[in-house]
Protein backbone atom coordinates (compact mmCIF):
# COMPACT_ATOMS: atom_id res chain seq x y z
CA UNK A 1 0.00 0.00 0.00
CA UNK A 2 1.67 2.80 -0.94
CA UNK A 3 -0.72 5.56 0.32
CA UNK A 4 -1.61 4.98 4.47
CA UNK A 5 -4.98 3.61 5.06
CA UNK A 6 -7.65 5.68 6.10
CA UNK A 7 -10.17 5.12 9.10
CA UNK A 8 -13.25 7.03 9.26
CA UNK A 9 -14.29 7.02 13.55
CA UNK A 10 -18.39 8.25 13.73
CA UNK A 11 -18.65 9.80 17.26
CA UNK A 12 -16.00 12.04 19.24
CA UNK A 13 -17.34 10.92 22.55
CA UNK A 14 -15.21 9.52 25.03
CA UNK A 15 -14.73 5.72 22.46
CA UNK A 16 -14.44 7.77 19.34
CA UNK A 17 -11.56 9.89 20.85
CA UNK A 18 -9.71 6.91 22.12
CA UNK A 19 -10.22 5.10 19.14
CA UNK A 20 -9.20 8.11 16.68
CA UNK A 21 -5.91 8.94 18.89
CA UNK A 22 -4.54 5.37 19.43
CA UNK A 23 -4.75 4.32 15.37
CA UNK A 24 -3.33 8.23 14.68
CA UNK A 25 -0.39 6.92 16.81
CA UNK A 26 -0.08 3.67 15.32
CA UNK A 27 0.13 5.69 11.73
CA UNK A 28 -3.16 5.52 10.75
CA UNK A 29 -5.01 8.40 9.27
CA UNK A 30 -8.08 9.27 10.78
CA UNK A 31 -11.19 11.19 9.64
CA UNK A 32 -13.00 11.94 12.92
CA UNK A 33 -16.87 12.76 11.77
CA UNK A 34 -19.25 13.94 14.52
CA UNK A 35 -22.16 16.50 14.60
CA UNK A 36 -21.03 18.27 17.40
CA UNK A 37 -19.18 21.75 16.99
CA UNK A 38 -17.01 21.02 19.44
CA UNK A 39 -15.50 17.06 20.03
CA UNK A 40 -16.61 15.79 23.93
CA UNK A 41 -19.62 13.29 23.15
CA UNK A 42 -22.86 13.58 25.64
CA UNK A 43 -20.37 12.92 28.46
CA UNK A 44 -17.64 15.20 27.48
CA UNK A 45 -19.63 17.81 26.05
CA UNK A 46 -18.57 21.32 25.98
CA UNK A 47 -20.17 24.83 26.32
CA UNK A 48 -20.30 26.90 23.04
CA UNK A 49 -16.67 28.79 22.69
CA UNK A 50 -18.66 32.32 22.22
CA UNK A 51 -20.10 31.54 25.46
CA UNK A 52 -16.76 32.25 27.27
CA UNK A 53 -16.97 29.61 30.06
CA UNK A 54 -13.44 30.00 31.97
CA UNK A 55 -14.17 27.03 34.26
CA UNK A 56 -16.20 24.48 32.07
CA UNK A 57 -15.06 21.76 34.70
CA UNK A 58 -17.56 22.91 37.33
CA UNK A 59 -20.50 20.33 35.44
CA UNK A 60 -18.15 18.10 34.57
CA UNK A 61 -16.59 15.10 36.13
CA UNK A 62 -13.28 13.39 35.33
CA UNK A 63 -12.08 16.89 33.67
CA UNK A 64 -8.25 15.26 33.45
CA UNK A 65 -9.46 12.76 31.41
CA UNK A 66 -10.78 14.97 29.22
CA UNK A 67 -7.77 17.38 29.10
CA UNK A 68 -6.03 14.58 27.93
CA UNK A 69 -7.85 13.45 25.13
CA UNK A 70 -8.12 16.91 24.40
CA UNK A 71 -4.38 17.40 24.06
CA UNK A 72 -3.88 14.84 22.28
CA UNK A 73 -6.63 15.33 19.45
CA UNK A 74 -5.05 18.77 19.37
CA UNK A 75 -1.61 17.18 18.33
CA UNK A 76 -3.03 14.98 15.85
CA UNK A 77 -5.30 17.18 13.93
CA UNK A 78 -1.91 19.63 14.28
CA UNK A 79 0.12 17.01 12.66
CA UNK A 80 -2.14 16.31 10.05
CA UNK A 81 -3.13 12.60 11.53
CA UNK A 82 -6.48 13.28 12.37
CA UNK A 83 -9.35 15.19 10.32
CA UNK A 84 -11.62 16.53 12.31
CA UNK A 85 -15.19 17.16 10.40
CA UNK A 86 -16.92 18.88 13.16
CA UNK A 87 -20.73 19.85 12.72
CA UNK A 88 -21.03 16.43 9.74
CA UNK A 89 -24.13 14.75 11.00
CA UNK A 90 -23.98 10.92 9.34
CA UNK A 91 -27.20 9.34 8.15
CA UNK A 92 -25.65 6.12 6.58
CA UNK A 93 -22.18 4.27 5.82
CA UNK A 94 -22.24 2.43 2.85
CA UNK A 95 -19.93 -0.58 1.72
CA UNK A 96 -18.22 -1.86 -0.81
CA UNK A 97 -17.89 -4.98 -0.21
CA UNK A 98 -15.66 -6.04 -3.46
CA UNK A 99 -13.62 -2.95 -3.42
CA UNK A 100 -13.19 -2.98 0.23
CA UNK A 101 -13.82 0.79 0.72
CA UNK A 102 -16.33 2.66 2.72
CA UNK A 103 -18.56 6.00 1.78
CA UNK A 104 -19.69 7.89 5.36
CA UNK A 105 -22.34 10.14 4.56
CA UNK A 106 -22.88 12.93 6.36
CA UNK A 107 -24.83 16.61 6.58
CA UNK A 108 -22.81 19.42 6.80
CA UNK A 109 -23.66 22.04 9.35
CA UNK A 110 -26.76 23.40 11.37
CA UNK A 111 -28.92 23.20 8.70
CA UNK A 112 -27.92 19.72 7.56
CA UNK A 113 -29.11 20.23 4.04
CA UNK A 114 -25.67 19.61 2.47
CA UNK A 115 -24.46 16.37 2.06
CA UNK A 116 -21.00 15.30 1.83
CA UNK A 117 -19.47 11.84 1.69
CA UNK A 118 -16.24 10.57 3.67
CA UNK A 119 -14.34 7.42 1.69
CA UNK A 120 -12.73 5.04 4.35
CA UNK A 121 -10.63 2.09 4.08
CA UNK A 122 -12.40 0.98 7.45
CA UNK A 123 -14.76 2.66 9.70
CA UNK A 124 -15.29 2.52 13.31
CA UNK A 125 -18.73 3.23 14.91
CA UNK A 126 -18.58 5.13 18.24
CA UNK A 127 -22.10 6.84 18.43
CA UNK A 128 -23.35 6.64 21.90
CA UNK A 129 -26.38 5.76 22.91
CA UNK A 130 -29.41 8.16 23.73
CA UNK A 131 -32.22 8.10 26.76
CA UNK A 132 -34.66 5.56 27.50
CA UNK A 133 -38.11 7.57 29.09
CA UNK A 134 -40.81 5.68 30.05
CA UNK A 135 -44.07 7.16 30.02
CA UNK A 136 -46.74 8.35 32.95
CA UNK A 137 -49.24 10.78 32.73
CA UNK A 138 -48.03 14.38 32.04
CA UNK A 139 -45.11 13.25 30.53
CA UNK A 140 -45.32 15.29 27.96
CA UNK A 141 -45.89 18.50 29.22
CA UNK A 142 -43.35 21.51 28.24
CA UNK A 143 -40.77 21.23 31.17
CA UNK A 144 -40.59 17.82 31.64
CA UNK A 145 -37.44 17.11 29.81
CA UNK A 146 -34.46 13.70 29.94
CA UNK A 147 -32.39 13.59 32.59
CA UNK A 148 -29.67 13.53 30.02
CA UNK A 149 -31.50 16.40 28.17
CA UNK A 150 -31.18 18.42 31.18
CA UNK A 151 -27.77 17.71 31.75
CA UNK A 152 -26.51 18.75 27.78
CA UNK A 153 -28.51 21.93 27.55
CA UNK A 154 -26.72 22.84 31.20
CA UNK A 155 -23.15 22.09 29.54
CA UNK A 156 -23.48 22.81 26.39
CA UNK A 157 -25.87 26.20 26.22
CA UNK A 158 -25.30 27.00 30.47
CA UNK A 159 -29.40 27.02 30.91
CA UNK A 160 -31.44 25.75 33.08
CA UNK A 161 -35.16 25.00 32.26
CA UNK A 162 -36.63 26.15 35.14
CA UNK A 163 -35.96 27.26 38.87
CA UNK A 164 -37.40 23.86 40.68
CA UNK A 165 -36.62 20.45 39.78
CA UNK A 166 -37.26 17.33 40.46
CA UNK A 167 -35.12 14.54 39.15
CA UNK A 168 -36.97 10.81 38.59
CA UNK A 169 -36.37 7.66 37.08
CA UNK A 170 -33.87 4.67 37.39
CA UNK A 171 -30.13 4.58 36.46
CA UNK A 172 -26.57 6.19 37.35
CA UNK A 173 -27.21 9.17 35.51
CA UNK A 174 -29.68 10.71 37.93
CA UNK A 175 -27.17 11.27 40.42
CA UNK A 176 -25.01 13.09 38.38
CA UNK A 177 -27.64 15.26 36.78
CA UNK A 178 -29.08 15.97 39.93
CA UNK A 179 -25.95 17.36 41.48
CA UNK A 180 -25.32 19.68 37.80
CA UNK A 181 -28.67 20.91 38.55
CA UNK A 182 -28.33 21.93 41.85
CA UNK A 183 -24.75 23.57 41.51
CA UNK A 184 -25.75 25.38 38.59
CA UNK A 185 -28.52 26.99 41.18
CA UNK A 186 -31.72 25.28 40.61
CA UNK A 187 -33.28 24.03 43.56
CA UNK A 188 -33.48 20.46 43.12
CA UNK A 189 -37.03 19.23 45.63
CA UNK A 190 -36.29 15.29 45.31
CA UNK A 191 -34.44 12.90 43.24
CA UNK A 192 -36.86 9.69 42.98
CA UNK A 193 -35.26 6.58 42.20
CA UNK A 194 -37.05 3.79 41.46
CA UNK A 195 -34.41 1.37 42.54
CA UNK A 196 -33.97 0.30 46.39
CA UNK A 197 -31.37 -0.17 48.56
CA UNK A 198 -32.08 -3.88 48.36
CA UNK A 199 -31.58 -4.28 44.61
CA UNK A 200 -28.35 -2.28 45.23
CA UNK A 201 -27.23 -4.81 48.28
CA UNK A 202 -28.08 -8.15 46.17
CA UNK A 203 -25.39 -6.62 43.61
CA UNK A 204 -22.71 -5.86 46.52
CA UNK A 205 -19.98 -8.23 45.45
CA UNK A 206 -20.04 -7.18 41.62
CA UNK A 207 -20.18 -3.57 42.82
CA UNK A 208 -17.26 -3.63 45.77
CA UNK A 209 -15.11 -4.94 42.82
CA UNK A 210 -15.11 -1.90 41.76
CA UNK A 211 -14.24 0.35 44.26
CA UNK A 212 -12.91 3.61 41.95
CA UNK A 213 -16.99 3.81 40.39
CA UNK A 214 -18.29 3.39 44.18
CA UNK A 215 -15.93 6.54 45.05
CA UNK A 216 -17.19 8.23 41.66
CA UNK A 217 -21.20 7.14 42.99
CA UNK A 218 -19.84 8.34 46.45
CA UNK A 219 -18.82 11.74 45.13
CA UNK A 220 -21.88 12.46 42.92
CA UNK A 221 -23.87 11.46 46.63
CA UNK A 222 -21.92 13.84 48.72
CA UNK A 223 -22.53 16.41 46.20
CA UNK A 224 -26.36 16.14 46.45
CA UNK A 225 -25.97 15.95 50.55
CA UNK A 226 -24.27 19.12 50.21
CA UNK A 227 -26.97 21.15 48.20
CA UNK A 228 -29.71 19.66 50.32
CA UNK A 229 -30.90 17.27 47.52
CA UNK A 230 -33.85 14.88 49.17
CA UNK A 231 -33.02 11.32 47.96
CA UNK A 232 -36.22 9.05 47.86
CA UNK A 233 -35.21 5.83 46.75
CA UNK A 234 -38.31 2.70 45.73
CA UNK A 235 -39.83 5.83 44.10
CA UNK A 236 -41.57 6.37 41.26
CA UNK A 237 -43.15 9.45 39.15
CA UNK A 238 -47.47 8.64 39.18
CA UNK A 239 -47.99 11.57 37.11
CA UNK A 240 -46.56 15.29 36.24
CA UNK A 241 -49.42 17.76 36.73
CA UNK A 242 -50.44 21.47 34.81
CA UNK A 243 -52.09 22.52 31.70
CA UNK A 244 -49.75 24.00 29.34
CA UNK A 245 -46.24 23.73 31.45
CA UNK A 246 -45.20 21.56 34.06
CA UNK A 247 -46.66 22.41 37.49
CA UNK A 248 -45.84 19.73 40.18
CA UNK A 249 -45.58 16.04 39.93
CA UNK A 250 -47.08 13.39 42.51
CA UNK A 251 -44.36 10.53 43.27
CA UNK A 252 -45.21 6.95 45.28
CA UNK A 253 -43.43 4.62 47.18
CA UNK A 254 -43.14 1.29 45.39
CA UNK A 255 -43.48 -1.87 47.05
CA UNK A 256 -41.33 -5.21 46.34
CA UNK A 257 -44.39 -6.58 44.41
CA UNK A 258 -44.39 -3.25 42.14
CA UNK A 259 -47.82 -1.68 43.59
CA UNK A 260 -47.86 2.23 44.76
CA UNK A 261 -48.35 1.75 48.28
CA UNK A 262 -51.11 3.15 49.21
CA UNK A 263 -50.98 6.35 51.34
CA UNK A 264 -47.34 7.10 50.07
CA UNK A 265 -48.25 9.64 47.48
CA UNK A 266 -46.70 12.85 47.32
CA UNK A 267 -47.27 15.83 45.02
CA UNK A 268 -44.09 18.63 44.91
CA UNK A 269 -44.31 21.65 43.37
CA UNK A 270 -41.92 21.88 40.21
CA UNK A 271 -41.51 23.51 37.24
CA UNK A 272 -38.88 21.14 35.58
CA UNK A 273 -39.17 17.28 35.71
CA UNK A 274 -35.54 15.51 34.67
CA UNK A 275 -36.41 11.90 33.79
CA UNK A 276 -34.64 8.79 32.37
CA UNK A 277 -35.10 4.91 32.92
CA UNK A 278 -31.60 4.22 31.62
CA UNK A 279 -29.73 4.63 28.26
CA UNK A 280 -30.55 2.65 24.88
CA UNK A 281 -27.19 2.36 22.08
CA UNK A 282 -27.53 4.18 18.56
CA UNK A 283 -27.07 1.39 16.37
CA UNK A 284 -28.35 2.49 12.94
CA UNK A 285 -25.45 2.96 11.39
CA UNK A 286 -24.65 -0.87 12.42
CA UNK A 287 -27.35 -2.33 11.22
CA UNK A 288 -27.48 -0.90 7.52
CA UNK A 289 -23.76 -2.10 7.09
CA UNK A 290 -25.13 -5.49 8.07
CA UNK A 291 -23.74 -5.84 11.47
CA UNK A 292 -25.14 -8.39 14.22
CA UNK A 293 -26.61 -7.33 17.18
CA UNK A 294 -26.68 -8.88 20.11
CA UNK A 295 -29.97 -7.70 22.20
CA UNK A 296 -30.39 -3.94 21.24
CA UNK A 297 -26.31 -3.22 21.08
CA UNK A 298 -24.20 -4.07 17.90
CA UNK A 299 -22.42 -7.61 18.58
CA UNK A 300 -18.33 -6.85 18.90
CA UNK A 301 -15.58 -9.51 19.24
CA UNK A 302 -12.38 -9.30 21.66
CA UNK A 303 -11.17 -6.76 19.19
CA UNK A 304 -14.39 -4.91 19.16
CA UNK A 305 -15.03 -6.26 15.96
CA UNK A 306 -18.46 -6.49 14.29
CA UNK A 307 -19.01 -9.20 12.56
CA UNK A 308 -18.82 -7.29 9.31
CA UNK A 309 -15.13 -6.89 7.94
CA UNK A 310 -13.86 -3.23 8.42
CA UNK A 311 -16.56 -2.11 10.63
CA UNK A 312 -15.67 -1.85 14.53
CA UNK A 313 -17.55 -0.51 17.26
CA UNK A 314 -16.49 0.62 21.12
CA UNK A 315 -18.69 2.81 23.43
CA UNK A 316 -22.35 2.48 24.32
CA UNK A 317 -23.15 1.81 20.94
CA UNK A 318 -21.97 -2.23 22.22
CA UNK A 319 -23.58 -1.98 25.41
CA UNK A 320 -24.12 0.94 27.80
CA UNK A 321 -21.57 1.13 30.27
CA UNK A 322 -20.37 4.67 30.87
CA UNK A 323 -17.15 7.19 29.63
CA UNK A 324 -14.21 5.04 31.08
CA UNK A 325 -15.50 1.16 29.48
CA UNK A 326 -16.15 3.56 26.33
CA UNK A 327 -12.75 4.67 26.73
CA UNK A 328 -10.93 1.07 27.02
CA UNK A 329 -13.46 -0.20 24.23
CA UNK A 330 -12.29 2.75 22.15
CA UNK A 331 -8.37 2.42 22.59
CA UNK A 332 -9.06 -1.71 21.88
CA UNK A 333 -10.95 -0.85 18.84
CA UNK A 334 -8.43 1.84 17.66
CA UNK A 335 -5.49 -0.54 17.93
CA UNK A 336 -6.96 -3.48 16.40
CA UNK A 337 -7.61 -0.87 13.63
CA UNK A 338 -4.46 0.42 13.51
CA UNK A 339 -2.90 -3.32 13.44
CA UNK A 340 -5.47 -4.74 10.49
CA UNK A 341 -5.50 -1.88 8.30
CA UNK A 342 -1.70 -2.35 7.95
CA UNK A 343 -2.39 -6.27 7.40
CA UNK A 344 -1.03 -7.61 10.59
CA UNK A 345 -2.91 -9.51 13.57
CA UNK A 346 -2.49 -7.24 16.33
CA UNK A 347 -1.01 -8.97 20.01
CA UNK A 348 -3.99 -8.38 22.61
CA UNK A 349 -1.42 -8.56 25.47
CA UNK A 350 -0.04 -5.04 24.27
CA UNK A 351 -3.55 -3.61 25.37
CA UNK A 352 -4.06 -5.92 27.95
CA UNK A 353 -4.36 -3.16 30.62
CA UNK A 354 -7.59 -1.53 28.47
CA UNK A 355 -8.34 -5.46 28.52
CA UNK A 356 -8.77 -5.83 32.39
CA UNK A 357 -10.45 -2.72 32.44
CA UNK A 358 -13.12 -3.56 29.81
CA UNK A 359 -14.19 -6.95 31.57
CA UNK A 360 -14.02 -5.44 35.21
CA UNK A 361 -16.10 -2.62 33.91
CA UNK A 362 -18.93 -4.66 32.16
CA UNK A 363 -19.40 -6.59 35.14
CA UNK A 364 -20.05 -3.46 36.78
CA UNK A 365 -22.62 -2.73 34.20
CA UNK A 366 -24.10 -5.45 34.48
CA UNK A 367 -24.49 -5.44 37.71
CA UNK A 368 -26.17 -1.56 38.08
CA UNK A 369 -28.16 -3.00 34.74
CA UNK A 370 -29.98 -5.41 36.95
CA UNK A 371 -30.39 -2.77 40.10
CA UNK A 372 -31.37 -0.26 37.71
CA UNK A 373 -34.61 -2.10 36.23
CA UNK A 374 -37.89 0.08 35.29
CA UNK A 375 -40.13 0.50 38.03
CA UNK A 376 -41.96 -3.09 37.85
CA UNK A 377 -45.71 -2.90 36.71
CA UNK A 378 -45.30 0.81 35.03
CA UNK A 379 -47.00 -0.54 32.17
CA UNK A 380 -49.74 -2.04 33.49
CA UNK A 381 -50.05 1.09 35.40
CA UNK A 382 -50.54 3.85 32.73
CA UNK A 383 -53.70 4.91 32.16
CA UNK A 384 -55.23 3.83 28.19
CA UNK A 385 -55.08 7.96 27.84
CA UNK A 386 -51.77 8.71 28.12
CA UNK A 387 -49.99 9.40 25.30
CA UNK A 388 -47.25 7.06 24.30
CA UNK A 389 -45.99 7.87 21.20
CA UNK A 390 -45.01 11.71 21.22
CA UNK A 391 -44.52 12.48 17.49
CA UNK A 392 -47.62 10.86 16.14
CA UNK A 393 -49.82 11.41 19.65
CA UNK A 394 -50.74 7.63 19.84
CA UNK A 395 -52.20 6.68 23.19
CA UNK A 396 -51.80 3.91 25.60
CA UNK A 397 -55.13 2.64 24.59
CA UNK A 398 -54.48 2.77 20.69
CA UNK A 399 -50.86 0.86 21.48
CA UNK A 400 -53.14 -2.05 23.54
CA UNK A 401 -55.80 -2.12 20.68
CA UNK A 402 -52.95 -3.15 18.17
CA UNK A 403 -52.58 -6.19 19.96
CA UNK A 404 -55.75 -6.93 21.26
CA UNK A 405 -57.97 -7.22 19.32
CA UNK A 406 -55.90 -6.85 16.50
CA UNK A 407 -53.35 -8.91 16.56
CA UNK A 408 -49.89 -7.44 16.19
CA UNK A 409 -47.30 -9.60 17.75
CA UNK A 410 -44.22 -7.21 17.04
CA UNK A 411 -43.25 -3.50 17.08
CA UNK A 412 -43.31 -3.21 12.92
CA UNK A 413 -46.98 -4.66 13.49
CA UNK A 414 -47.76 -2.52 16.27
CA UNK A 415 -46.35 0.35 14.28
CA UNK A 416 -48.46 -0.49 11.34
CA UNK A 417 -51.71 -0.61 12.78
CA UNK A 418 -51.79 2.36 15.43
CA UNK A 419 -49.00 4.46 13.91
CA UNK A 420 -46.13 4.43 17.21
CA UNK A 421 -43.12 4.66 16.50
CA UNK A 422 -43.83 6.81 12.21
CA UNK A 423 -42.94 10.11 13.09
CA UNK A 424 -40.22 12.36 13.74
CA UNK A 425 -38.39 10.26 15.96
CA UNK A 426 -38.96 6.67 14.37
CA UNK A 427 -40.08 5.15 17.43
CA UNK A 428 -36.55 6.28 19.28
CA UNK A 429 -38.87 7.41 21.89
CA UNK A 430 -41.68 5.54 22.43
CA UNK A 431 -40.22 2.00 21.07
CA UNK A 432 -39.77 0.90 25.02
CA UNK A 433 -42.91 2.03 26.03
CA UNK A 434 -44.22 0.38 23.16
CA UNK A 435 -42.63 -2.93 23.82
CA UNK A 436 -43.07 -2.92 27.35
CA UNK A 437 -46.89 -2.23 27.19
CA UNK A 438 -47.54 -4.87 24.56
CA UNK A 439 -44.78 -7.49 25.66
CA UNK A 440 -43.05 -7.32 22.14
CA UNK A 441 -39.77 -8.00 22.19
CA UNK A 442 -37.62 -4.58 22.34
CA UNK A 443 -35.82 -4.72 18.69
CA UNK A 444 -34.05 -3.24 16.53
CA UNK A 445 -35.07 -0.39 14.51
CA UNK A 446 -34.07 -0.89 11.36
CA UNK A 447 -33.54 3.12 10.12
CA UNK A 448 -31.69 2.90 6.99
CA UNK A 449 -31.17 6.83 7.03
CA UNK A 450 -30.11 7.48 10.74
CA UNK A 451 -31.67 11.17 10.12
CA UNK A 452 -33.75 12.66 8.41
CA UNK A 453 -32.31 13.52 4.62
CA UNK A 454 -33.33 16.15 2.46
CA UNK A 455 -34.33 14.21 -1.21
CA UNK A 456 -31.88 16.48 -2.99
CA UNK A 457 -29.62 14.66 -1.21
CA UNK A 458 -30.37 11.69 -2.40
CA UNK A 459 -30.71 12.45 -5.73
CA UNK A 460 -27.44 13.83 -6.69
CA UNK A 461 -26.05 10.69 -4.88
CA UNK A 462 -23.41 8.61 -7.27
CA UNK A 463 -25.39 5.04 -8.68
CA UNK A 464 -22.38 3.41 -6.79
CA UNK A 465 -22.19 0.97 -3.88
CA UNK A 466 -20.77 3.39 -1.68
CA UNK A 467 -22.11 6.67 -2.85
CA UNK A 468 -18.52 7.80 -3.85
CA UNK A 469 -17.90 9.24 -7.11
CA UNK A 470 -16.66 6.88 -9.16
CA UNK A 471 -13.63 9.60 -10.38
CA UNK A 472 -11.98 12.17 -8.72
CA UNK A 473 -9.82 12.24 -5.46
CA UNK A 474 -10.95 12.22 -2.15
CA UNK A 475 -9.93 13.52 1.15
CA UNK A 476 -6.42 14.07 -0.21
CA UNK A 477 -3.43 14.94 2.42
CA UNK A 478 -3.48 18.42 1.26
CA UNK A 479 -7.06 18.39 2.91
CA UNK A 480 -5.88 17.25 6.32
CA UNK A 481 -6.14 20.25 8.58
CA UNK A 482 -7.94 23.01 6.36
CA UNK A 483 -11.51 23.51 8.00
CA UNK A 484 -14.17 21.57 7.52
CA UNK A 485 -16.40 23.25 5.37
CA UNK A 486 -13.54 23.16 2.70
CA UNK A 487 -13.30 18.88 2.66
CA UNK A 488 -15.20 16.23 1.65
CA UNK A 489 -17.31 15.64 -1.08
CA UNK A 490 -20.43 18.10 -1.71
CA UNK A 491 -23.28 15.84 -2.44
CA UNK A 492 -25.95 18.88 -3.25
CA UNK A 493 -26.57 22.38 -2.91
CA UNK A 494 -30.31 20.85 -1.43
CA UNK A 495 -32.48 23.38 -2.11
CA UNK A 496 -35.31 23.93 -0.09
CA UNK A 497 -35.60 20.90 2.74
CA UNK A 498 -37.78 18.09 1.88
CA UNK A 499 -41.60 18.25 0.62
CA UNK A 500 -44.35 17.05 2.89
CA UNK B 1 -25.73 31.09 41.73
CA UNK B 2 -26.27 30.12 37.81
CA UNK B 3 -24.91 28.10 35.34
CA UNK B 4 -22.94 31.31 33.98
CA UNK B 5 -21.75 32.16 37.31
CA UNK B 6 -21.06 28.34 38.23
CA UNK B 7 -18.50 28.31 34.85
CA UNK B 8 -17.30 31.89 34.81
CA UNK B 9 -18.41 32.77 31.28
CA UNK B 10 -17.96 35.71 29.94
CA UNK B 11 -20.02 35.40 27.28
CA UNK B 12 -20.15 37.77 23.57
CA UNK B 13 -22.17 40.63 23.19
CA UNK B 14 -25.86 39.03 23.15
CA UNK B 15 -27.82 39.59 19.88
CA UNK B 16 -31.34 40.62 19.21
CA UNK B 17 -34.10 37.85 17.86
CA UNK B 18 -37.69 37.81 18.17
CA UNK B 19 -39.85 34.76 19.51
CA UNK B 20 -43.69 35.71 18.13
CA UNK B 21 -43.08 38.69 17.23
CA UNK B 22 -41.59 39.70 21.11
CA UNK B 23 -37.67 40.57 21.33
CA UNK B 24 -35.45 38.51 23.08
CA UNK B 25 -31.54 39.07 24.22
CA UNK B 26 -29.34 35.95 22.90
CA UNK B 27 -25.97 34.91 23.46
CA UNK B 28 -23.45 34.30 20.46
CA UNK B 29 -22.95 30.31 20.91
CA UNK B 30 -26.65 29.33 22.29
CA UNK B 31 -29.25 27.05 20.32
CA UNK B 32 -32.21 28.54 19.73
CA UNK B 33 -33.79 25.97 22.62
CA UNK B 34 -31.11 27.62 24.95
CA UNK B 35 -31.32 31.13 24.11
CA UNK B 36 -35.62 30.41 24.60
CA UNK B 37 -35.13 28.64 28.04
CA UNK B 38 -32.87 31.56 28.81
CA UNK B 39 -36.01 33.81 28.34
CA UNK B 40 -38.33 31.55 30.45
CA UNK B 41 -39.95 29.98 27.54
CA UNK B 42 -40.25 26.57 27.59
CA UNK B 43 -42.77 25.65 24.60
CA UNK B 44 -42.41 26.57 21.27
CA UNK B 45 -44.27 23.98 19.08
CA UNK B 46 -48.00 22.96 19.21
CA UNK B 47 -48.67 18.89 18.13
CA UNK B 48 -50.71 18.29 14.84
CA UNK B 49 -53.25 16.42 16.23
CA UNK B 50 -54.72 17.74 19.71
CA UNK B 51 -52.54 21.40 19.82
CA UNK B 52 -51.00 20.61 22.78
CA UNK B 53 -47.39 22.62 23.79
CA UNK B 54 -44.14 20.76 23.62
CA UNK B 55 -40.57 22.22 23.57
CA UNK B 56 -37.22 20.60 24.20
CA UNK B 57 -37.58 17.03 25.70
CA UNK B 58 -34.11 14.77 24.25
CA UNK B 59 -31.64 18.16 24.50
CA UNK B 60 -29.92 16.04 21.74
CA UNK B 61 -31.30 16.26 18.55
CA UNK B 62 -32.84 12.56 18.36
CA UNK B 63 -36.56 12.87 19.58
CA UNK B 64 -38.09 16.44 17.19
CA UNK B 65 -40.35 17.54 19.80
CA UNK B 66 -38.59 20.69 19.86
CA UNK B 67 -39.08 21.93 16.25
CA UNK B 68 -39.52 25.43 15.53
CA UNK B 69 -39.61 27.79 13.10
CA UNK B 70 -36.79 30.04 12.36
CA UNK B 71 -36.69 33.00 9.64
CA UNK B 72 -39.82 31.41 7.81
CA UNK B 73 -38.43 27.29 7.78
CA UNK B 74 -40.23 24.83 9.91
CA UNK B 75 -39.21 21.61 11.26
CA UNK B 76 -36.02 23.03 12.99
CA UNK B 77 -34.77 21.47 15.71
CA UNK B 78 -34.19 23.98 18.21
CA UNK B 79 -31.99 22.18 20.06
CA UNK B 80 -29.40 21.31 17.67
CA UNK B 81 -29.59 25.25 15.85
CA UNK B 82 -27.29 27.85 16.82
CA UNK B 83 -29.23 31.67 17.45
CA UNK B 84 -28.19 34.56 15.12
CA UNK B 85 -28.48 37.75 15.26
CA UNK B 86 -32.29 38.95 14.38
CA UNK B 87 -33.25 35.44 14.08
CA UNK B 88 -37.50 35.27 13.63
CA UNK B 89 -38.81 32.46 15.73
CA UNK B 90 -42.21 31.34 15.48
CA UNK B 91 -44.21 28.70 17.40
CA UNK B 92 -44.67 26.08 15.46
CA UNK B 93 -48.14 25.25 14.77
CA UNK B 94 -49.00 21.67 13.42
CA UNK B 95 -46.50 21.06 10.31
CA UNK B 96 -45.35 24.59 10.50
CA UNK B 97 -47.19 24.62 6.60
CA UNK B 98 -50.09 25.87 7.46
CA UNK B 99 -49.28 29.55 6.37
CA UNK B 100 -48.08 28.43 3.18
Amino acid sequence: MTERPRLAVVGAGPAGLAAALAAAERGVRVTLVDAAEQAGGQFYRQPAAALGARRPQALHHQWRTWERLRAGLDRHRAAGRILHLTDHHVWCVARDPAAGVFGVHALRGPAQEEGVVVRADAVLLATGGYERVLPFPGWTLPGVVTAGGAQAMLKGGLVLPGRTAVVAGTGPLLLPVAGGLAAAGARVAALAESAGPAALLRQAPALAAQPGKLAEGAGYAARLLRHGVRVLTRCTVVAAHGTDRLEAVTVAALDRDGSLRPGSYRRIRCDTLAVGHGMLPHTDLAETLGCSLSGTAVRVDDEQRTDVPGVWAAGEATGIGGAALALAEGHIAGRSAAARLRGTAPDPRRWAAAGRARTRLREFAAALDAVYAPPAGWAERLPDETVVCRCEEVTAGEVRGAVDPLGAGDLRTVKLLSRAGMGWCQGRMCAPAVAGLTGCPLTAGRRPLARPVPLGVLAALPDTDTGLPETGDDLAEAEVGRTAAEVGHPVADAGPPETD
Amino acid sequence: MNPMELVRARPGASRTVTFDGRPLAALPGQTVAAALWAAGVTAWRSTRGAGRPRGVFCGIGVCFDCLVTVNGRPNQRACLVPVRPGDVIRTQEGTGRDDD
